[in-house]
């Protein structure tokens, strides 16, 4: 098998309700490799969201082991008119984790942002542009090109389809694929839709009674 | 006929012409005015407007026109300072109470709270009779006052921002917590906070002038809009123009810098 990204090892998460421990996720173990898309499904509420916010590390009331064998894994998040900087130009947005690693000036920040946009099939233009100019769509391939910026093998996708229309979610199906093979992005895609699942995943992990059980592709 | 992008506020045109204006007269005041408004004539004393003196003379027959210009200077250097010292704090103890919650939320904001329980003016009252009276003593107090009112509202932009999916991301990215809090969210809550300022600004006017008024601010013979109403309180019915143009000044330097808020609000709010 190839190359580890992630790996959860005996996880327990809890919710605090006062001064009570509340257990929403029990032992959860499984891995993700290097380019393949692993599928997390479950009702609402059995907490997908939650093992997404605890396998990014955002949470702080769990036990066991999560590991990352790559840079820290970045989120897509359901509803794309939230999740850009909506004073921030499309460019500026891009470049923070650039700036963050202090080593690039502005001219090889701007490229590096350019050249990202043309992998997301975004014409450069948009380098200048807000996110309230762009539709659902694109502001989605922007987050997807903001995480690929941070230089991650990982992507947490949380229901990154459901607020699209269908000919938009298939051209985005087409471009997560083409990220898959060309640059080895693994994703960990939370969906109810079990078609979407069945056409993209690799695995699946089903949530159900606070546990989580694996199926090879259906 | 040509359609306009957006239609420009009415509060923002006319809030942003007479803060304009005033503040030429403002800037004017610094440096020049027709006489010496400290300079008494007593023959000079309360006389109606005319050409030689356009708002009339005081009762120690000092040029009204001058006072005010200079009195504007004084009165609008206080309220400035006030939301320089109330915001800045304001903004740093809303943002961090806001951002990161818990203890350091429970603790600042109890001080806030009982801090707020008094009425600012009255706070700043106990403050300047523990101080002493004077121009940047009554800056410092209604500073001080006001940090309450601006750390709450920002308190609660920031925690709303701080579940919006942009701040996770900016977590996620690595972005250090004071490069979100001032750069990625700040920006988004700038329309709440300046017209929370203006607001701000406007009571600073009217406390300052109301201390004056009481005789713990501006003191003289320097002159304020406060202090030049309380003044003429006495001459009202021998000569009202002593009354009726420092009053004027202030209600418009108040309904100006007013309705400029409310224009940024309506112009620039929603943001999306």
């Amino acid at each position: 098998m190839e190359n580890k990204v992630m790996e959860l090892k005996h996880v327990n998460v809890y919710y605090r309700e006062g001064r009570k421990k509340k257990q929403v996720l029990e032992d959860i173990s499984f891995s993700v490799y290097e380019g393949e898309i692993v599928g997390l499904a479950g009702e609402s509420g059995s907490g997908k969201s939650t093992l997404c916010k605890c396998a990014l590390g955002l949470l702080k009331e769990y036990d066991g082991e999560i590991l990352h064998y790559t840079k820290r894994p970045q989120m897509i998040f359901q509803d794309p008119y939230k999740s850009l900087n909506p004073r921030k130009k499309v460019g500026w947005i891009l470049e923070e984790p650039l700036k963050l690693e202090r080593k690039y000036i502005k001219t090889q920040r701007r490229e590096a942002v350019e050249e990202m946009l043309s992998k997301v099939h975004l014409p450069e233009e948009f380098y200048d542009k807000y996110p309230r100019e762009l539709s659902g769509g694109q502001r989605q391939r922007i987050s997807i090109a903001l995480a690929l910026l941070t230089g991650t093998k990982l992507i947490l996708a949380d229901e990154p389809l459901s607020a699209l229309d269908v000919t938009v979610q298939a051209q985005m199906i087409r471009l997560l694929r083409e990220l898959q093979e060309k640059e080895r992005i693994a994703y960990l895609f939370v969906s109810h839709d079990l078609d979407v699942i069945s056409m993209l995943c690799s695995r699946v992990l089903f949530l159900k009674d606070r546990k989580v059980t694996e199926y090879e592709n259906l | 006929m040509r359609k306009h992008k957006k239609p420009d506020s009415f509060y923002f045109t006319a809030g942003a012409a007479v803060t304009g204006v005033m503040a030429v007269l403002i800037v004017l005041g610094f440096f020049w005015a027709p006489y010496d408004p400290e300079a008494m004539a007593g023959t000079l004393k309360l006389q109606g407007p005319s050409f030689a003196h356009l708002f009339g003379t005081d009762q120690f027959g000092r040029d009204v026109l001058s006072r005010v210009l200079t009195g504007a200077g004084s009165t609008f250097v206080v309220a400035a300072g006030t939301i320089v010292i109330g915001g800045t704090a304001g903004i740093i103890i809303g943002a961090l109470t806001g951002y990161f919650g818990g203890w350091l939320d429970e603790g600042l904001m109890r001080i806030n709270d009982a801090l707020a329980a008094f009425p600012s003016v009255l706070l700043a009252l106990v403050i300047i009779s523990i101080s002493g009276p004077g121009k940047y003593k009554v800056m410092a107090a209604l500073g001080i006052a006001f940090i309450p009112s601006f750390a709450r509202v920002v308190r609660g932009e920031f925690m709303r921002c701080v579940k919006e999916d942009y701040v996770i991301s900016a977590k996620l990215i690595g972005v250090p917590a004071w490069r979100i809090l001032f750069v990625h969210i700040l920006p988004n809550i700038l329309p709440a906070l300046l017209s929370s300022l203006t607001i701000g600004f406007n009571n600073a006017v009217l406390a300052e002038a109301g201390m004056s008024y009481l005789g713990i601010g501006v003191q003289p013979p320097d002159a304020s809009l406060g202090r030049m109403l309380s003044e003429a309180q006495t001459y009202l019915a021998g000569g009202p123009w002593c009354a009726i143009f420092p009053g004027v000044f202030l209600v418009l330097l108040v309904l100006g810098v007013g309705m400029l808020g409310e224009g940024i609000l309506d112009r620039f709010g929603g943001g999306r």
